[in-house]
């Protein structure tokens, strides 16, 4: 049962609170791309253990997307930023790097 | 190998069973195989079983991170059914449903299998059509199964309540050769067959890395050490992204968790499985008498073998309205199990882009009643290099070309 | 015997005198006793029998970690199987009876697989019943089911309700005993909201019989202080009766509260589940006593040593008059103790260690008690109750060196923390080798949110198994160290071991887990698996760790090389009542309900839940078959005027000055061209490329739209919109607002429909002044509208929004102004034949999540202009763009009569699986009153070029069915009826 703080309103949410979206940072592929790049975008997933980048909506509460920075082996939740960034902030990867080095592989 | 069976039973308890031999055995292993299976789940002991039996290879190693059947061979629900809808997706489960008919002969051991049917209920006007559709699916699949109304369901599972004021019962998709089996006893006695066939099941070996040589596959580092091999059947369902990583692709799969629980044991009073899709719940009894009740899979990445307690809830709350007097029975054991769902929830059977290295998983929260059929079509992609018909339409390129297996069609949910 | 002694009894309220029903025969006990001890009080001392051998057997133990004493409890309604009755508080006109037995609980003829448990191994089923095939559904498992499963299963539907409650605190602390309470009152002295939960009916724990004192005074008086100091503080809440049931991630705790089974009497709900979020978990679950592996175990009268002196200390009744303690440790000198200071008889402790000096030994020998060191119990006597034991030498094979006769035998094979609520979320343990037990290791503690230990565990669950180890200032006799026994005698031969009972409601003996060993079962879950060790309704608490140890000895290895099976929630069982909650019948789940719902029920109207919606299928009058009103329904609306509530329609705002580029990505047609004041069909796709939505967009003005969706998609559309808007095209101006439930929409459809509103008065609905595909606001009747000029029928149709308030007096007018004409509710089934009439797709019927729009052969609503919108690239690959999709057309049986629902269209041959070939299939099916006939609409491969071809359908029953290819668009084709 997670607990995950939602950036946008604040709110300690309860996991009965989220919805969650997936892998986070995909960038989206158009038409006239190649096929190998869509497939990419749309199915194939880092599904790692251990450090994940996901994406959740708080959709009982304020209906925010926000991300998370989550370990999906001990559940720890290294933060929660903005949904309106392609890339997790620099503050939330220090701290990662301090909780688990070597973690970018 | 010695057989099993009554009269053995007997000649064994007039000198204390001392004289019963292992299972199977718990070899060093060799150098090189020609086969190693990774997973000794009961897809990884099934495809090395056929492997042997089929293809006549028996030079194979089946490699465990843990002990054998302990994923999620030993934490599902344990039903068996065929009545899906798309056509790859029926052949192959049903495939499977008639390997388990004679999989205790075959491999002379109890598997128990159980054919007492199962039903799918049809709770809303589009339900009953989803199932009429694939009653028509079936009928010309070779798969038996008939569409049922009220009536005929409570005949078949007098503690249902037909009439909820919610979700009234209209009528169920029933599959009368459908089933249940001792999920442990698949993995045990796929394993001791295959050690009986010369082959090693290597447990408590960790792979470590994936070797390759001209983009062939060579061999596997293990905790054990290094094995060299020609072929690589990577069959490790909740882990297989970790696996395709050493292998250096990628995989269209999520894990999740997926949750189950059973109550207490009380004499029979269900013998039928039973699933309800619309209020997301499902359930039987097992012959120990307890009902064994699964629900949804969590959303998130998850590889902790537990999920979280609303969908329980969810699963209950379900149960107790469908058959109400479950209300005052207890929740036993409640347990958790990683599951790979893939971008179209179908499986994969399929080539990779590393040479002689093949993929089996995404079974998301139907696998084990797909086992027998899952390990004969992977390995006959092994032995053969390409897919039968059985795991044709089930390659990784289908996600590029849009060519997906669908059966949300028909049911919402899990398995 | 066992009996009520004269006096004594901490817990139990002599002055007043309960009945109690057992096996339909009426006897006493007194408030305060549990179900046990009021059993052991009558010497009913047989109150069960086993699983597999349907063994006799007897109470063991005092607390939840019975595996024997298992009930069923009430009748009817009430009725409720496998009840601990040493956690069954007793109260007047209980009632209970014994289980898993045929035809009575002292002659079973189950009982007969015990008489050759040679033949029932560990692992028997597996190796047996494997010919003739059919002999295991039909004969063998019926009977082994018969004979498993333990009490009845219930027959009515429970009368009692259940109840939910969510609780915050900053520190919870599971169990009331001694180390609880301390760590309760450190944490609420800090100013910490505190969480108490205790699942017996009592504060104190074990300590209050176990004795000791804490600053010079006993700690019954250190236990009462401090619960009274607790509940005084307002940063405490303290509860009884609640067992923490399972810890899961972030600090959330499942309680579970039991609050009328002991007061059949009280309102209120029988069970409340309590959600606790905590900041901080204490764990103070105590420890458990474990039995002893010695032949004969399991005969009614062998008891842990703690439940002996429980029963003799808290509820005042003897266990048998002639009591042998046997014990690896200290501990157990005090069941000697409390038997002899009760008046009764210890004819010998039997002591498997080679010496016993500590205090309580000392203490013993002083009080005149035989101690017999080095020596173990060969055999048990007896059949339903203990009538004797014999003695051996520990070290030896069990040769009997001298009998005692008794009628209970108190065991003690040392104490185990209860660590099962540490590890539920992953928290390790460590093997304390010396005290042999594992413990919780507190440097791999389970993790929060945070990544900090977010359980921490104190008292004997801690490993602290005595007073001054947790309460400074406490005091209690100095205990030496146990010797680990795990069988007795430690040569036992093979017989001897075949007698054994490790878990006693399972029937799994130490024979049967070293047989699993040798076997290759060796890891602990396999063993577990193949001998069900541990897999009864006690989960193992009792057998566990005398189980790992038999098979870590029948290995060769440690006993944390072998390691435990996983503990799960939750830590005894809890009621699906409780689970399930408030949220049954009626409330089961949320009800939305139209503003016209009421009418609708008045009119009779036959439901169809549609999400979470109902909505009329049809209106059915007296006499009328669901399908002759729905026939009724359609003649009316085509030659008159029909009336439908089609308020569950989603209705989203979609408005700002990039509203227009974000419906173009939204929809596969072109939105932004379209001009204010009128509605346009439209699309939208998933990234996937297949279709999910349709329906009308309107735009209300430069930068607003409203975008009309489908009743079951208007939530999930509207979240959809969300999530591109707010995680990928964040920078565009754009809102959006889900207004779905602001508007009441009524549709007056028919060739007399203009009639009827005209008769209402006021805007002017003229096909001059509002043409088909536009809207218009104004007044209708009084009522503020909003008209659209839309059609899901193909006649003349109006569909009028008005606000949800107004929904239900609007629909009363339209029906007033209509009754001269005639005009007619209509349900949905109307509304899908109407729609299939005139070949427009339905969501969910036409499409299933694998079809895309170009299957469907509307091109036409997907724009060519547009370089981008959602599902655009996906519609690009191979599959999506291979001529051999099959596509759209409409159907005609040969006969006129309905295709089957779901039919599929047979091909030759078969396909590479044996599996019958196909071309198509049905998407839609219905009987036209309009035209007379079946209709219908599928997919069919080439089906578009293949017009008046014929091709055949099949049934379930193995025939098939011709049809004919035609066009999809049954009524009307030229359209020329709804643009009038």
């Amino acid at each position: 049962m997670l607990l995950l703080t939602c950036p946008n309103c604040g709110v300690a949410a309860e996991e009965t609170e989220l919805a969650p979206g997936g892998e986070a940072h995909l960038k989206r592929v158009g038409p006239g791309s190649e096929d190998a790049d869509f497939e990419g975008y749309l199915f194939l997933r880092k599904n790692p253990k251990g450090v994940h980048f996901e994406r959740w909506r708080h959709a009982n509460g304020c209906g925010k997307w926000f991300h998370a920075a989550r370990c999906t082996v001990t559940l720890e939740v290294f933060g929660t930023y903005s949904a309106q960034t392609t890339e997790p902030p620099k503050d939330i990867l220090l701290k990662i790097d301090d909780k688990r080095p070597g973690w970018r592989g | 190998m010695r057989r099993y069976s009554a009269f053995a039973i007997a000649r064994e308890a007039l000198r204390h069973h001392q004289g019963w031999e292992r299972a199977w055995k718990s070899p060093a292993p060799k150098e090189s195989y020609d086969v190693v299976v990774i997973g000794a789940g009961g897809h990884g002991l099934a495809t090395a079983y056929y492997l042997g039996r089929n293809h006549g290879i028996r030079n194979v190693a089946v490699i465990e991170k843990g002990w054998l059947g302990g994923g999620n061979t030993g934490r599902n629900t344990t039903i068996i059914r065929s009545n899906y809808l798309q056509d790859p997706s029926a052949a192959i489960y049903e495939k499977a449903r008639s390997l388990y008919e004679t999989l205790s002969q075959d491999l002379n051991y109890n598997i128990m299998f159980s054919p007492r049917g199962v039903m799918m209920l049809a709770q809303t006007e589009h339900e009953i059509r989803g199932y009429q559709r694939t009653a028509h699916a079936n009928a010309l699949q070779g798969v038996q199964t008939e569409f049922i109304g009220p009536q005929k369901v409570k005949e078949l599972c007098p503690i249902i309540s037909l009439d909820g004021p919610r979700y009234p019962v209209l009528g169920a998709l029933w599959q009368p050769r459908g089933g249940t089996a001792r999920h442990d006893a698949v993995a045990w006695g796929y394993a001791r067959a295959c050690s009986d066939m010369g082959m090693d099941i290597i447990q408590q070996c960790e792979v470590t890395a994936i070797r390759s040589e001209n983009g062939q596959v060579s061999g596997i580092e293990t905790t054990k050490g290094a094995i060299r091999t020609r072929k690589l059947a990577i069959v490790v369902a909740g882990h297989s992204g970790v696996l395709a990583e050493m292998a250096g692709f990628r995989l269209p799969i999520e894990s999740v968790a997926l949750q189950a629980l059973v109550s207490e044991p009380i004499k029979p009073c269900m013998d039928v499985v039973v699933m309800a899709n619309t209020v997301h719940g499902y359930m039987s009894q097992s012959d120990k008498g307890e009902m064994v009740i699964g629900g949804g899979a969590d959303g998130y990445n998850n590889y902790t073998q537990r999920g979280s307690f609303h969908h329980v809830e969810e699963t209950v709350r379900a149960l107790v309205e469908t058959f109400p007097i479950i209300s005052r029975l207890k929740m036993l054991r409640w347990w958790g199990g990683i599951v790979d769902m893939t971008g179209d929830r179908s499986p994969i059977l399929s080539k990779t882009p590393l040479g002689n290295c093949f993929i089996n998983c995404g079974w998301g929260t139907g696998g084990f009643k797909a086992i027998p059929g899952s390990g004969w079509a992977m390995a006959e992609l092994v032995a053969k290099g390409e897919p039968g018909p059985l795991a044709a339409e089930f390659g990784l390129d289908r996600f590029r070309e849009g060519r997906f297996i669908d059966e949300s069609v028909a049911a919402g949910v899990a398995h | 015997m066992s009996t009520r002694l004269k006096s004594g009894g901490r817990l139990i309220d002599r002055s007043e005198t309960l009945k109690f029903q057992w096996n339909d025969k009426w006897l006493r006990g007194h408030p305060g006793d549990t179900l046990a001890s009021a059993l052991l009080a009558n010497d009913q001392t047989l109150v069960g029998r086993s699983f597999k051998y349907h063994r006799p057997r007897g109470i063991v133990a005092s607390g939840v970690e019975e595996p024997n004493a298992l009930v069923g409890l009430g009748k009817g309604a009430k009725f409720e199987p496998n009840q601990r009755a040493t956690t069954a508080e007793l109260f007047d006109g209980l009632i209970a009876e014994s289980q898993n037995h045929w035809p009575s609980l002292e002659f079973d003829i189950g009982a007969v697989n015990a008489l050759v448990p040679k033949l029932f191994p560990a692992g028997f089923y597996y190796k047996t019943f494997i010919h003739p095939r059919a002999f295991w559904k039909h004969v063998f498992e019926p009977v082994i089911r018969k004979a498993a499963g333990l009490g009845k299963a219930p027959k009515d539907r429970d009368a009692d309700r259940y109840e939910h409650f969510y609780a915050f605190c900053d520190v919870l602390v599971v169990g009331g005993g001694v180390a609880g309470l301390n760590a309760a009152l450190q944490a609420a002295k800090e100013g910490k909201r505190v969480l108490v939960l205790e699942q017996t009916p009592h504060w104190g724990g074990r300590s209050p019989v176990d004795g000791g004192t804490v600053d010079g005074k006993p700690v019954a008086d250190w236990i009462n202080d401090t619960v009274e100091a607790l509940e005084r503080m307002d940063n405490v809440r303290m509860r009884r009766r609640c067992m923490a049931a399972g810890i899961y991630d972030h600090g959330y705790v499942i309680g579970y509260e039991r609050l009328t089974d002991h007061a059949p009497a009280k309102q209120g709900p029988r069970h409340r589940l309590w959600r606790i979020r905590a900041g901080h978990v204490v764990t103070a679950t105590g420890a458990i006593e474990r039995p002893l592996s010695f032949a004969g175990n399991d005969i009614p009268g062998v008891m842990l040593a703690s439940a002996v002196r429980d029963y003799i200390v808290d509820y005042g009744v003897s266990p048998g008059d002639r009591v042998v303690v046997v014990t690896n440790n200290d501990d157990a000198y005090r069941t000697a103790l409390a038997v002899r200071e009760a008046g009764l008889v210890v004819p010998a402790i039997v002591d498997a260690r080679p010496e016993a000096n500590g205090a309580l030994p000392q203490a013993a020998r002083a009080a005149g008690i035989m101690v017999k060191t080095g020596t173990g119990i060969a055999k048990v006597q007896g059949g339903k109750r203990v009538t004797g034991v014999e003695l051996c030498a520990q070290a030896g094979e069990g040769a009997t060196l001298e009998t005692l006769p008794c009628d209970a035998i108190a065991m003690s094979g040392g104490w185990s923390p209860v660590v099962h609520l540490w590890s539920h979320t992953g928290g390790k343990l460590t093997w304390d080798a010396e005290r042999a037990f594992f413990a919780p290791d507190p440097s791999r503690a389970p993790v929060g949110h945070d990544g900090a230990p977010s359980v921490s565990v104190v008292g004997a669950a801690a490993g602290d198994l005595t007073l001054p180890a947790i309460l400074d200032g406490a005091e209690a006799p100095e205990e030496t160290p146990l010797r680990p026994v795990w069988m007795m005698p430690e040569g036992a031969s093979a017989d001897k071991r075949l007698k054994m009972w490790l878990d006693y409601q399972n029937d799994v003996k130490v024979s049967d887990v070293q047989l699993a060993a040798q076997e290759g079962y060796e890891s602990v879950e396999h063993t577990k698996r193949y001998t069900t060790l541990g897999m009864a309704t006690d989960q193992g608490k009792l057998s566990n760790i005398n189980g790992l140890a038999v098979l870590s000895d029948a290995l060769g290895q440690p006993i944390p090389q072998t390691g435990t099976t996983t503990f799960r929630p939750p830590y005894t069982p809890i009621s699906m009542g409780a689970i399930a909650g408030e949220a049954r019948g009626e409330i089961f789940q949320p009800l939305r309900r139209t503003p016209i719902h009421s009418r609708h029920e008045a009119a009779g109207a036959h439901w169809e839940p549609v999400g979470h919606w109902r909505r009329p299928y049809c209106f059915p009058k007296a006499g009328e078959s669901h399908r002759d009103a729905v026939n009724r329904e359609i003649n009316a609306t085509r030659s008159g005027v029909g009336l439908l509530d089609a308020s569950t329609l989603g209705k989203i705002l979609v408005k700002g000055p990039d509203a227009g580029q974000f419906m173009d990505m939204l929809y596969t047609n072109m939105m932004s061209s379209l001009k204010p004041g009128k509605c346009r069909y439209g699309l939208m796709c998933s990234e996937n490329g297949f279709l999910m939505d349709d329906g009308v967009v309107v735009r209300l003005d430069d930068d607003t739209f409203l975008a009309h969706t489908t009743t079951g998609g208007a939530d999930r559309i509207h979240a959809h919109m969300e999530e591109w808007l707010q995680t990928e095209w964040w920078d565009w101006k754009v809102y959006t607002a889900n207004v779905t439930e602001q508007w009441a929409q009524i549709g007056v459809v028919g060739p007399k429909a203009r009639a009827v509103l005209e008769k209402l008065g006021g805007m002017d609905v003229s096909a001059e002044t509002l043409p088909f595909m536009t809207y218009a606001e104004g007044t209708l009747g009084g009522f503020d509208a909003r008209v659209f000029r839309i059609s899901f029928s193909g006649e003349l149709s109006f569909e009028i929004a008005v606000p949800a308030s107004q929904g239900l007096a609007f629909w009363d007018a339209l029906a007033e102004a209509g009754a001269e004409f005639g005009i007619t509710p209509y349900g949905t089934e109307a509304l899908h034949v109407m729609r299939a009439e005139k070949g427009f797709i339905m969501i969910g019927d036409e499409t299933d999540g694998t079809v895309i729009p170009q299957d469907l052969g509307l091109d036409w609503a997907i724009s060519k202009k547009k370089d981008d919108y959602i599902g655009k690239r996906a519609q690009e690959r191979s599959h999506m763009t291979d001529p051999e999709r099959w596509k759209l057309v409409g159907l005609e049986t040969l006969d006129g009569s309905v295709l089957p629902d779901g039919s599929y269209a047979v091909a030759d041959g078969t396909n590479a699986n044996g599996q019958g070939a196909v071309q198509g299939r049905v998407t839609s099916t219905y009987y036209s009153p309009t035209l007379g006939r079946g209709i219908a609409m599928g997919l069919v491969l080439h089906g578009p070029d293949r017009m008046d071809e014929e091709i055949a359908f099949n049934t379930v029953s193995g025939g098939t069915v011709k049809a004919k290819i035609v066009n999809a668009v049954f009524y009307d084709p030229e359209g020329e009826k709804q643009n009038v």
